[in-house]
């Protein structure tokens, strides 16, 4: 049975793709919360969660209901629509990334080759056919981000908000051309925009976009933190630093609201990781199946993420915006020009 | 398939409507935006007509119109932004200093 | 089906850029603004340029909109000043809907006219997208795309210069 000149198992395929990865992200924001206040919690000598279930495992769950009975409070000043807007529009783009990201390699059932990447299909012979601007996508998503903080932070009507809110913007922009041009880094080696080529491009661990020259490499590491300042992590969490801010754009928010920026933080973790492996650190490629090395590169991430969160302090606002236009902005630029001359003399 | 006519007519009816806020409204930031409308409105014509006829120019038309938009956002917010550090107001009927 | 899923996009689009002109709130304005986008960068897909749909997304929504969304916060503009005149609303409304008709009027008597070109779907399908935009832009347009970057140079100087000095 075909619709639209595709067999029925495609789509099939495509729903249980789309669960299983969502469900997948879902379960890893939910702990990353408890894994990074037990990490944070060792490395300051404490021993973090420990009271809910074995371990303080059952930890999220119980946060997770906690918030879900709390008093929602729309402030009787805010803006209403755009109050209740804010979280969906922090969390969806967070999420909606992972449509174009492969998590694993063509897998075959009863017959039909089946790639483990949400918008994609292969053929009988096992080409795929994806998104084939797969990382404009990516950048398109990423930039929408912010939208959701602004939001928040304008209409709820508060100093504390707007200020957070404000600084969100500018920081956004600053660090998203950054990101932008160490990307180009990837696509002149690459040669492609669609994110299956550019995995399958990655073969062995010399074949990782970071370990591929000099240039590249530095790209990896100028990409992976400007997306950390455009996901607000510490050390660049300005937008909602408690300590001067109160919780800066999130500060009139409660209950599930609240939570819901809290899986969008968490969630914007997640895809920044699952994006740098995919584009720096060979995707699913790797000796153990293709799914595992996935998952294990994404976590390797994270916890460098919880790791830079317990050592470093916040940056000041000035020193931020220095940090991304006077020192990542011209140095992706000139990294694009030696990536071009490399390329050029090591064809 | 969806006619040409379509998203020209669709296309018109976002000029207009850009064009009658231009007209219509006082605030700098609102007629700013309605501008980008009309351009944008401009930019799904020259690309219907670049599918149609199959032809790239058009689309190599809206990367360019793009680029100016990018530039005159620039330009026109830090004007708009030291036009309100004197005059508290971004009202166009207050951009007065040039007439007499 | 085609058609239908056309006819939803363009309303929605419609819609929301009649709420760009109507909100009180520029904050609002932007938001329908940002979904009018939305709706071209569909349409864009649908017209076989995915390219162009992922720019506009990116410059557009994702920078050009930021900005203006980032001035309206920072001077925190919250409502427009009362002062409307009658006559003016009159007058635009009426041009608009002159200009529309205008159109209208001319579209429906004219037809495609011109040679065809060499890009159609099978092409696209086949070279890319981006990659026939990238060849057509670096070589037939080569010089229009040069000057662009001095217009960008032109416009951060402009805007370095509007941002320091005490006007």
């Amino acid at each position: 049975m075909e619709i639209m000149g595709l067999p029925l198992i495609y789509y099939g395929a495509m729903i249980l793709k789309v669960l299983l990865a969502f469900v997948f992200v879902l379960l890893t924001v939910a702990y990353a919360t408890y894994a990074e206040r037990k990490i944070i919690g060792h490395m300051q000598v404490r021993v973090g969660p420990n009271r809910v279930g074995p371990m303080g495992l059952l930890q999220p769950i119980a946060d997770g209901i906690k918030l879900f009975f709390k008093e929602e409070i729309i402030p009787s000043e805010a803006s209403k629509f755009a109050f209740l807007l804010a979280p969906l529009v922090a969390l969806i783009p967070a999420f909606i990334s992972f449509a174009v990201i492969p998590f694993g390699d063509v897998i075959e059932i009863a017959g039909y080759k089946i790639p483990l990447q949400i918008a994609a299909f292969a053929d009988n012979a096992g080409t795929v056919f994806d998104l084939n601007i797969g990382v404009l996508y990516i950048l398109a998503m990423a930039s929408l981000g912010v939208y959701g903080i602004v939001l928040a932070g304008w209409s709820s009507n508060s100093k504390y908000s707007l200020l957070g809110g404000l600084r969100s913007s500018a920081q956004m922009i600053s660090y998203e051309l950054a990101a932008g041009l160490a990307i180009v880094c990837v696509f002149m080696v690459s040669q492609s925009l669609s994110l299956h080529a550019i995995v399958a491009d990655q073969a062995g661990l010399f074949g990782w976009y970071l370990f591929r020259n000099p240039f590249t490499f530095l790209a990896g590491i100028i990409f992976f933190i400007c997306s950390l300042a455009e996901i607000n992590r510490t050390p660049f969490d300005l937008p909602e630093a408690e300590t001067e801010l109160v919780s800066g754009f999130c500060t009139e928010y409660s209950s599930m609201k609240y939570a819901m920026f809290f899986m969008a933080e968490y969630a914007n973790m997640v895809t920044v990781c699952a994006v740098t492996t995919t584009l720096f650190l060979g995707g699913w490629q790797g000796p153990l199946p293709s799914v595992l090395n996935f998952i294990a590169k994404v976590y390797f991430l994270m916890f460098v993420c919880m790791w830079i969160r317990a050592t470093y302090p916040r940056y000041r606002y000035d020193q931020l915006m220095k940090l991304g236009w006077k020192v990542f902005l011209p140095s992706t630029l000139f990294l694009i020009v030696g990536n071009a001359i490399w390329i050029t003399l090591f064809k | 398939m969806v006619s040409l006519h379509s998203y020209l007519i669709l296309s018109a009816i976002l000029f207009s409507i850009g064009t009658i806020g231009v007209l219509t409204r006082r605030n700098a930031i609102v007629i700013f935006m309605c501008i980008e409308m009309m351009l944008n409105a401009v930019n799904l014509t020259f690309i219907a007509l670049s599918k149609y006829l199959g032809n790239l120019d058009g689309q190599i038309f809206v990367f360019f119109v793009m680029t100016v938009a990018a530039a005159e956002a620039a330009v026109g917010l830090a004007l708009m932004i030291a036009f309100f550090k004197n005059r508290e107001s971004i009202d166009v009927e207050d951009l007065n200093l040039m007439k007499w | 089906m085609e058609t239908l899923f056309f006819s939803i996009v363009a309303a929605i689009a419609i819609l929301m850029s009649i709420l760009v002109i109507r909100c009180k709130n520029p904050i609002n304005s932007a938001l329908s603004l940002i979904m009018t986008f939305f709706c071209l960068a569909t349409l864009y897909v649908m017209l076989e340029a995915p390219f162009m749909a992922a720019i506009q997304v990116i410059v557009y929504a994702g920078a050009i909109m930021v900005l203006i969304v980032f001035v309206i916060m920072l001077l925190n503009i919250r409502t427009e000043s009362g002062r409307r005149t009658q006559h003016a609303l009159f007058l635009g409304a009426a041009t608009g809907l002159f200009l529309l008709f205008q159109t209208w009027y001319f579209l429906s008597r004219s037809s495609l006219t011109g040679a065809k070109g060499a890009i159609d779907s099978a092409a696209i399908a086949k070279v890319g997208h981006t990659e026939l935009i990238g060849q057509s832009l670096f070589t037939e347009f080569l010089l229009p795309f040069e000057i662009t970057s001095i217009l960008l140079l032109a416009a951060i100087v402009g805007a370095v210069v509007l941002a320091k000095k005490k006007v």
